[in-house]
């Protein structure tokens, strides 16, 4: 039977596999090409044109931009505003890393405290992560309000004078750094509290019986468990903090005299307000660049971390 | 350490936090009822009778409900569409063999490090050459395409994880891949499904960035953008404004309080695995 036209049949079945694997490659773009069409259109495409962009002047007129080459990163690296910005992100990174995930991890072991009413405690420390970030900087300015705001009603209480928060250079940005603060913590405390519900019960009961106690149960079993949820708190930090801007815009706009300026406020501004399309390209464009350094740098990271089977 | 100096030492620190984090929204709900002239008599008291509702209708009259009706709008459906959009991608990088698996799917979660700057002006620019700029359709592709990295990347883990049994009798059922897709993905990923429209859900809801750069008139402006326009034009009526940010945190909090469980798994969504 093999012998019979061999050539002819293994053409037919190679048409039919070619048909097959047509079809099933048109399946496969049909499935993705919703997807691909929208992420191309609204993320990758308009980075490209960012920094298209970033090589040229423009103030936003029908003409369109002129190239003028480097000009606007020559301009940037000699900007003092634009290194306060990235200067003020890197502080949004600092008091995230360092802050924001130790209170989380503190909250998180908190809700395994042997408390009454644990279950309101509970929910009272996770809302603030669930109120939108403009009602959460404009609630805070009222906080913060020098003549009305309970803040400076009770340091007065304690005979302290009356602090501008927001309105002073020297006290705006620690200001919002800790509505940062508050309003990101509940979401490290839930993370940890995954992580610290996946810890076998076993553990803690060999070591007690070993003797262990409270806290060297926790600085020998939970912390050490606990170390690649602080990783991935990091990064959602690290990642989180330099794509700021929300809260920044509402409570102060960058402002008393660009003290709580950040580079996405910046670049805001002089896209936005004043009409400086390719200068902001720029500071959009650096900004994608330090990401995507960022992101590169903790990958390799990572991959060492793994790899060498340290803190995993 | 005594054992009684301990407990009332993580009595204290626990009722610290408690003050801490939950005394901004006592203050918010307390000053939503409270007449203009009770909050500048005495602004710290936690309750002035009596009661004062009228901020609440108040707010409607100043705009409130057209913020709403759009928030809801734009929610819906927007993550209708996000669940549908990422769940198809997801399938073939997932489940079906072919050269581009791994950079299709590192291209879509390499979105979630993006800063949204970077894309702020020829969204906009594209926006305007559409004819869609100040419409709540300016705002849809963003959204869409924002919410897409975090949603492939949880339903893609989860898609693996469906038993490859399933899919190969559907095959000698004669089932195509559209037909495995509803039939078998769609069902079998219900929870992470639930997880990504509770994620999405709330991202949207509080979206601001894209609603400041694509929306400018107050008819189609989003809850966020809205209570920013209320800030600015009457900052003074503090009580109205407070009752203004407790009605659009509400949605949030009642799925909040009734959905505990799922609302916390979702949000962690991105870091802990479905």
């Amino acid at each position: 039977m093999q012998t019979v036209s061999p050539v002819k049949t293994s053409k037919h079945l190679e048409i039919k596999k070619k048909k097959k694997k047509w079809k099933h490659t048109f399946t496969i773009c049909m499935f993705i090409a919703p997807a691909l069409f929208i992420y191309g259109l609204y993320v990758l495409y308009p980075i490209l044109s960012t920094f298209q962009l970033s090589l040229s002047s423009w103030d936003g007129n029908p003409a369109g931009p002129t190239f003028i080459g480097l000009d606007n990163y020559i301009r940037l690296l000699s900007d003092p505003i634009f290194f306060k910005a990235l200067r003020n992100n890197i502080l949004v990174v600092l008091t995230s890393v360092f802050i924001q995930i130790p209170l989380g991890l503190i909250l998180a072991l908190l809700l395994f405290a042997p408390l009454k009413g644990l279950r309101v405690f509970s929910t009272v420390y996770f809302m603030p992560f669930l109120m939108s970030t403009v009602a959460i900087g404009l609630l805070w300015i009222f906080i913060f309000d020098p003549i009305n705001g309970p803040l400076n009603k009770f340091i007065q209480t304690l005979g302290m004078k009356p602090v501008a928060w927001l309105g002073s250079p020297d006290t705006a940005m620690f200001s919002v750094l800790l509505v940062i603060v508050w309003q990101f913590a509940p979401f490290y405390m839930i993370l940890f509290k995954a992580a610290m519900v996946g810890i076998p019960d076993e553990l803690y009961e060999s070591a007690s019986i070993d003797g262990a106690t409270g806290v060297k149960k926790f600085i020998y079993i939970t912390l050490p468990l606990l170390i690649p949820t602080m990783v991935t708190s990091s990064i959602l930090a690290i990642v989180g903090s330099l794509k700021q801007f929300d809260l920044f815009y509402i409570m102060t706009g960058g402002g008393p005299s660009n003290a709580t300026e950040l580079m996405g406020t910046y670049m805001y501004k002089n896209a936005f307000l004043s009409f400086n399309m390719g200068y902001a390209s720029t500071i959009a464009f650096t900004m994608f660049l330090i990401a995507f350094i960022v992101t590169v740098i903790i990958q390799v990271l990572e991959y060492y971390r793994r790899k060498k089977g340290v803190f995993s | 350490m005594s054992k009684h100096l301990k407990h009332l030492l993580t009595y204290v620190v626990a009722l610290l936090l408690f003050v801490f984090m939950g005394y901004p929204f006592l203050y918010m709900i307390s000053t939503s009822f409270k007449s203009l002239e009770s909050f500048f008599i005495e602004p710290f008291a936690i309750l002035s009778w009596p009661l004062n509702f009228s901020n609440y209708t108040e707010v409607f009259t100043m705009g409130l409900g057209r913020y709403f009706m759009n928030s809801i709008i734009i929610s819906v459906t927007a993550v209708t569409l996000v669940v549908l959009v990422a769940a198809l991608a997801s399938y073939p990088i997932s489940r079906l063999k072919f050269k581009m698996n791994r950079p299709l799917f590192l291209l879509f979660i390499a979105g979630m490090m993006l800063p949204i700057h970077a894309t702020l002006i020829p969204i906009f620019v594209l926006t305007q050459n559409l004819g869609i700029y100040d419409s709540l359709l300016a705002l849809l592709g963003p959204y869409i395409a924002f919410a897409l990295p975090i949603s492939i990347f949880i339903l893609t883990q989860f898609m693996q994880e469906v038993p490859k049994e399933l899919e190969e009798a559907a095959m000698i059922d004669g089932c195509g891949h559209i037909r495995i897709f509803w039939n078998i993905m769609v069902p079998m990923t219900i929870p992470a499904i639930s997880t990504i429209v509770i994620y999405n859900f709330i991202h949207i809801w509080t979206e601001f960035i894209f609603a400041l750069v694509l929306i400018s008139s107050p008819g189609n402006m989003t809850l966020p953008l809205g209570l920013q326009r209320f800030y600015d034009e009457f900052s003074v009526n503090v009580p109205a404004l407070m009752a203004a940010l407790t009605l659009a945190s509400m949605p949030i909090l009642l799925v909040y309080i009734f959905a505990q469980e799922k609302v916390v798994k979702g949000l962690a969504g991105g870091a802990v695995k479905g």
